[in-house]
């Protein structure tokens, strides 16, 4: 592990003045996901700033119904927060179907949406990766890539990267339309989920939108007047990162789909937000025809790699599942 | 970088000082000389680390020994401060190891896991009241691996002592 000095400001915002003034330095979050991949020699920062502490750790009601979650709530505390048991059951769900009870003790909220998008050829220094070291190729794509995504890869040039964002409460937040708070050097500013987490494009190095220097201090949740479910399948019964995982939510009248909300983990570099299957879906019976169809419209644009296009069916066949189970909750 | 710190476990205080990238599993065996918590993969994965951080079960293999600041480590060792824990007994009783090394993490991972049941805490499989089931043990206790795979002993010696706790039906 590469030497670094150790600092744990009084405030936020301390927090972000130190960052900001060390360029190959870190935030501390957890330290679930960072202080492994600096064990590997994957991360290397010469700094961490640890704010663990310094976020807020609590989960409070927003006037229009919603919650706002502190960036330093544990992922354990806020899978067993009964607001959140009750009013986003998508949410609770995907944290207990994360990790193992202890890694959740000791997550933040903060840090879950900032674990990295990864595969074995980033956590292995001695293999090319085009995300740990820019250029070096991408050992996945002619490789061992049976649990990689199928959706918003790219394939080939100096970017190409096939992994997945592993995180399922991520899943759960973008069905949900959180929204991230963000302190900066420059200030406060907030940002739809949906554009928190970055697809490899040209450049796989950087998972997030988020700017060097800036902190997650709090994450919105808009209020939600729908049932809503999170499946995950996986190779084992637990402690595994999901092959395919669906967070919806659906609001059926009449027996037809008056609003949807669906996302998709284990797909791609970020959690998917499948709108094309949400805008197929809204006025259409709540039937298991129209399920299908929707999933299909959102995998059409799949391109799997050689090992792993059996996780086209596994994600529709996942979709319709649970959309008739959320149907059956509403009816 | 060398740091000054101040680790309280098992309910004593130890001033020491250690380069910041120690681990608190680090810092307990090799500094503290307390052996109980285990290092088995070294990455958050088997369990055999697990402590109790103001009684919250952690990976200690994942903690930075810097960050755990006035927090109360509390090892596998330390719950048999006054004789052996329940735990400690029902795992003997049940046979729940064969060669022992995942054992102190499990013994942690369970009290720590017991707690958060009587605290009301939802897992993957809990439909309805918090009920430790055999499904329920299987789950919450998914984070530590035993090699020598005891886990036909380990459910029913975690179960006998969560029903003695009043967790279990």
């Amino acid at each position: 592990m590469r030497e670094f000095r150790y600092e744990r400001p009084a405030d936020a915002a301390s927090s972000v003045a130190l960052l900001a003034a060390a360029p190959a330095g870190a935030f501390l979050g957890g330290g679930t996901n960072l202080v492994d991949l600096m064990k590997l020699g994957v991360a290397t920062p010469d700094v961490l700033v640890d704010v663990r502490e310094l976020t807020s750790r609590e989960v409070t009601d927003s006037p229009d119904g919603g919650l706002r979650i502190g960036a330093g709530v544990p992922n354990a505390d806020l899978a067993a927060e009964p607001r959140v048991r009750e009013r986003f059951p998508v949410l609770s769900q995907a944290l207990l179907a994360g990790a193992s009870g202890q890694l959740r003790n000791r997550a933040t909220t903060g840090g879950n949406l900032l674990q990295r998008t990864r595969c074995g050829y980033f956590t292995d220094v001695t293999r090319p990766c085009n995300k740990r070291t820019p250029g070096s190729g991408c050992g996945a794509l002619e490789g061992v890539h049976r649990n990689h995504a199928i959706l918003g890869q790219t394939l080939e040039g100096p970017g190409t990267c096939v992994a997945t964002h592993p995180s399922d409460m991520a899943v759960a937040m973008v069905a949900l339309d959180a929204v991230v708070r963000v302190l900066g050097p420059d200030g406060e500013r907030t940002i739809p989920i949906t554009d928190l987490h970055r697809l490899p494009g040209d450049d796989p190095s950087r998972d997030t939108t988020l700017r060097h220097g800036e902190l997650i201090t709090a994450i919105d949740l808009p209020a939600l007047a729908m049932p809503s479910r999170y499946r995950k399948v996986r190779d084992r019964a637990s402690f595994a990162f999901a092959l395919v995982s669906v967070a919806a939510a659906l609001k059926v009248e009449d027996g037809v789909v008056r609003d949807v909300r669906l996302a998709l983990g284990g797909v791609a570099h970020k959690p998917w937000r499948a709108t094309a299957a949400e805008q197929a879906l809204r006025g259409q019976p709540a039937t298991e025809e129209s399920f299908a169809a929707a999933a299909d419209a959102e995998l059409a644009a799949a391109t799997p790699l050689r090992d792993n296009a059996w996780k086209v069916p596994m994600a529709r066949n996942v979709v319709v599942r649970t959309l008739l189970d959320l149907g059956e909750a509403t009816r | 970088m060398d740091t000054s710190i101040t680790l309280r476990v098992d309910g004593a205080a130890h001033p020491l000082t250690v380069d910041t990238r120690t681990t608190l599993l680090d810092a307990l065996r090799e500094r503290l000389r307390n052996p109980s918590p285990k290092k088995g993969c070294d990455h958050g994965q088997c369990g055999a680390c697990t402590v109790l951080l103001d009684g919250r079960r952690v990976n200690s293999c994942l903690v930075l020994a810097v960050t755990v600041g006035d927090a109360e480590v509390t090892t596998s060792d330390g719950l048999a401060a006054d004789g052996p824990h329940p735990l400690h007994r029902s795992f003997v009783e049940h046979d729940a190891f064969q060669c022992g090394y995942c054992t102190p993490g499990q013994v942690c991972s369970a009290a720590g896991m017991i707690a958060e049941a009587r605290a009301g805490w939802p897992s993957a499989v809990t439909d309805g009241e918090v009920d430790l089931s055999d499904a329920e043990i299987r789950e919450r206790m998914s984070g530590n691996l035993c090699r020598c795979a005891a886990y036909a002993n380990i459910v029913p010696a975690v179960a006998a002592v969560a029903e003695a706790e009043g967790v279990r039906r």
